[in-house]
């Protein structure tokens, strides 16, 4: 088999890779197909034809919305949006976030704060997307922020774990990364 | 009384949705339920930390599920992304040995320990399975007048599959609302996605999204809808003014949670269930059958 591949089925979710028909039922399922460069049907394709790097440069697997309609209509069981997750991953891994989609930093800002204080101060991780991206496209949401703020609903304030058990999942997390991932 | 541990999520803890918690505390309240948080829970990495690094990603969770573990009862949250992270961790922990020994490996480091025997339930299935039409029905002190909901389920409530309810054409919540006296408008993208976190960083895109779910609602003749997930609720409630802006569009329908319905029916105060919090009004909408 060929090494992507084998890659690929070394995450969980991964490995139903292997048994795609190619009906094209994901791809016509898909909300965002559309934006995709490469839909999901023929991302399975071209992953299974060895094409690593133009799959894992794809803009694809960062249009996935996590809304698992592929999912329950596949007719041979794959779970084509943990299959999605895992290309997201191996790209991040290989440093490939693709130029075309703003969506792998974001999810790096949402994941910084994850994994440094183990909860999502929604101010902090927007605030930190934009400081990464374009600060300018703050301004087009500022309306959207001051109506939040007026309803009460922008904490400034992040929730804090016990400092016990932050560093419990400190070192959980820490444990985790030594073992070196999935594979 | 019934007891469950409690899973917030982020948002209905601290975040935007605070609302959210507080009707879900308040109507639980109301129907013998007792939510008990879990002390010191982490946030579920939901989808961001999945797409970043999934070893982590299985920890955080699992650390959650151990904690719940210790407690002994189901583990409820009223958030679809941590429900739908939750039951994956558990659900891959079973089927991947490999994943299991190495998650295993990560929490001993932590003193902690997971069999997977956890429960994890959305609050909505709690709801309506644990307690029962009839049951949220007989607590029913005011008169919706047959106020149209649109019933908006979402993606991760139901998607992949967890067996309480139709992956695609789902009725609890229909049913639900049915109870309160309020009346289910027919609404075909119940379960077609809001654009998720992709608000933040493609708006364009996600404003499409919830721009065709408003107008679905509207135009089969909802008043409001009802909401079971966080993120749901703010992309709708939050950014409606976004789409009429891009789209030109004139939208003013009101987006609760379900749970602030549930507490309207109830007979529990506006302050108790956070009203005021909602970005778009539900005041003209409410008056008409209150």
């Amino acid at each position: 088999m060929d090494k992507f591949v084998k890659e690929i089925c070394a995450i969980p979710g991964g490995e139903g890779i292997r048994v795609c028909i190619q009906c094209g039922t994901c791809t016509a399922s898909c909300p965002n197909a559309h934006k995709m460069e490469h839909t999901p049907s023929q991302l399975i394709a071209m992953a299974r034809a060895g094409m690593r790097e133009e799959v894992l440069s794809s803009n694809a697997m960062w249009y996935c919305l996590s809304c698992y309609l592929c999912t329950v209509r596949c007719p041979r069981g794959i779970n084509q949006t943990d299959l999605m997750h895992a290309l997201e991953c191996l790209a991040v891994r290989e440093g490939l976030g693709s130029g075309h989609t703003h969506t792998p930093i974001m999810y790096r800002s949402f994941s910084d704060f994850v994994y440094s204080i183990g909860s999502v101060p929604e101010l902090g991780f927007m605030t930190w997307f934009y400081l990464l991206t374009n600060p300018l496209r703050a301004l087009r949401v500022f309306p959207v922020a001051l109506s939040l703020l007026r309803h009460g609903r922008l904490s400034f304030k992040a929730r804090r774990l016990k400092p016990e058990a932050e560093r419990q999942l400190r070192a959980i997390l820490e444990r985790a990364e030594a073992l070196g991932g999935m594979s | 009384m019934r007891y469950y541990t409690y899973f917030p999520g982020c948002s209905p803890s601290h975040g935007g949705t605070k609302a959210y918690g507080w009707s879900a505390q308040a109507v639980s309240k109301a129907l013998d339920v007792e939510l008990i948080e879990l002390d010191d829970w982490n946030c579920c990495g939901s989808t961001p930390s999945i797409a970043v690094d999934q070893l982590a990603s299985f920890c955080l969770s699992t650390r959650n599920l151990a904690l719940a573990e210790m407690r002994g009862f189901d583990l409820v949250t009223p958030c679809s992304a941590c429900y739908v992270i939750l039951s994956r961790t558990n659900f891959y922990l079973k089927q991947y040995p490999q994943l299991k020994t190495k998650v295993s490996e990560a929490l001993a480091a932590g003193d902690l320990e997971y069999q997977g025997t956890v429960r994890v339930r959305h609050l909505l299935d709690v709801f309506v399975n644990d307690i029962g039409y009839d049951e949220i029905s007989s607590k029913v002190k005011r008169n919706l007048g047959g106020l149209k909901v649109a019933p908006y389920y979402g993606c991760q409530v139901v998607r992949p599959r967890f067996g309480f309810d139709h992956p695609e054409f789902p009725q609890s919540l229909d049913r639900l609302v049915d109870s309160l006296g309020a009346e289910p408008v027919f609404f075909p993208l119940k379960t077609r996605c809001c654009g998720g976190s992709l608000i933040i960083s493609e708006e364009a895109l996600a404003l499409d999204l919830i721009r065709k779910l408003l107008d679905c609602a509207l135009s089969n003749g909802a008043e409001c809808l009802v909401a079971v997930c966080p993120l749901c609720q703010t992309n709708l409630d939050a950014y409606q003014s976004r789409v009429n802006k891009k789209f030109k569009t004139n939208f003013n329908l009101p987006v609760l949670f379900f749970t602030q319905l549930m507490g309207l029916a109830f007979g529990l105060s506006d302050e108790d269930l956070g009203l005021k919090t909602n970005i778009v009004s539900s005041k003209e909408v409410l008056a008409q059958c209150l």
